[in-house]
């Protein structure tokens, strides 16, 4: 052996002792996705398909506990109407807990607009719910560090550690935050991520009959709900607040904010 | 220095040491950030399972999956209605939330009012939207004050086969 061939074989045995035991493994790739699994839940709405009835409002206020005949909600419903001379009515009367059971449209403070079916151009229903958008405005503003996003994309606001100040119910563009008036603390949608981890669909989308509201892993190109919004033509709410909606919605109006 | 700088000084020390004591005990340890950042998820991390925790209450009785969730034991009653209008609605609508049924709750809290019924089957003069396809009434008009399922079958709510 001469000294070419004897250095030769000691760098071999070096760079072969310095390979990891752990890179020679297989990766599974199956394994790895179930440990950390690549969630985003995204909510798609078809105003289309809404018909009005409300269902999703009472589930939801029965299924989080919040009192049915406060004035607040997560989820509601507003109907729009256009009339042939050109006027837009929007409401939301208890945010349609009960559907919308009269044609007048209720302007609030008690005085209510009666609309002659004639007249009526075009109407419709919009579910509305948090947006839980991708870059929050409600929770950059909470002073103790209350409410955040999660890593799947999901808006939740810390019971027991907000103070109730109200920044986050100022901050939010679309509203969607209430005082909630038992617990005294901030309160919104949360996709009703108790259920989402249970495997089961949120409180309102198994209640809606006419499948207007929908939910999927936007993370995953395969989920119905993904092919839909890559596919089909999908608006957001107030895109130009910059929050990144993860509400998605099929059939918006211009009038729809 | 003289003592008259020291002394306030100290009392500054004192408190800036105290608020920070105070912090370490009434501060969660398990603050934290996920994966975005300090601005948008700063929060006490424990508080992510609280909200997995909490109990649900609706079952899952949708239109695809009210079959495998009632016709254990009702599954009659599901035929008839998964073949009818109402077959789309899910049973926990009208009957009311039904997780852990039946044993708790044992016996289902059934909305038969007219207005679960006046929800959709008002009339509403807007022929752009969904409404249009539902069959509706004038709530003042028919039989105000009764209950809708007196006459109406709510599972099988075709006229012909009313009771």
């Amino acid at each position: 052996m001469d000294r070419r061939d004897f250095l030769k074989k000691c760098v071999m045995v070096v760079a072969g002792a310095s390979v990891p035991l752990s890179a020679l493994t297989l990766v599974d790739p199956r394994k790895v996705l179930a440990a950390n699994p690549d969630i985003q839940w995204a909510f798609l709405v078809d105003t289309n398909k809404c018909a009005g009835c409300g269902f999703c409002v009472k589930a939801c206020k029965t299924e989080n506990d919040i009192p049915l005949d406060a004035n607040v909600t997560r989820t509601w419903v507003e109907r729009y109407v256009y009339t042939k001379d050109d006027r837009r009515y929007v409401d939301s009367p208890k945010g349609a807990l009960n559907g919308f059971t009269e044609s007048r449209i209720d302007l609030g403070k008690g005085e209510f607009k009666e609309i002659d079916p004639k007249n009526v151009g075009k109407a419709f229903f919009v579910p509305k719910l948090c947006n839980h958008c991708t870059t929050p405005p409600c929770t950059q503003v909470c002073p103790v560090g209350a409410t955040y996003k999660t890593d799947d994309g999901v808006v939740l606001v810390d019971r027991k550690w907000c103070i109730g100040c109200g920044y986050c119910i100022m901050a939010c563009p679309y509203a969607a935050r209430f005082f909630h008036p038992v617990l005294k603390v901030a309160d919104k949608c949360t996709f009703c991520y108790h259920r989402l981890s249970k495997g089961l669909q949120s409180a309102c989308v198994n209640a809606c009959p006419f499948g207007a509201r929908r939910m999927g892993n936007i993370h995953d190109p395969n989920d119905p709900i993904t092919q839909i919004i890559m596919n089909e033509r999908v608006g957001v709410l107030k895109d130009e607040f910059g929050t990144k909606p993860q509400a998605f919605y099929i059939g918006l109006a211009q009038e729809v904010r | 220095m003289k003592s008259h700088v020291w002394r306030p000084l100290y009392v500054v020390i004192a408190l800036v040491v105290g608020l920070l004591v105070f912090r370490f005990f009434y501060v969660p340890h398990d603050f934290g950030s996920g994966k975005r950042g300090f601005m948008y998820s700063f929060h006490r991390l424990s508080n992510e399972a609280e909200w997995k925790e909490q109990p649900a209450k609706y079952g899952t009785t949708g239109r695809e999956r009210m079959h495998e969730y009632c016709s254990a034991c009702h599954g009659a009653v599901v035929k008839v209605r998964s073949e009818n209008f109402h077959g789309i609605i899910p049973c926990e609508d009208c009957h009311g939330p039904a997780m852990n049924h039946p044993e708790a709750p044992e016996k289902l809290n059934i909305d038969r009012s007219r207005e679960l019924c006046l929800r959709c089957h008002t009339n509403l003069p807007y022929t752009t939207s969904e409404r249009k396809r539902i069959p509706g009434i004038d709530p003042k008009g028919h039989n105000p004050g009764e209950q809708c399922v007196k006459c109406h079958n709510p599972h099988n709510p075709k006229l012909e086969d009313m009771k």
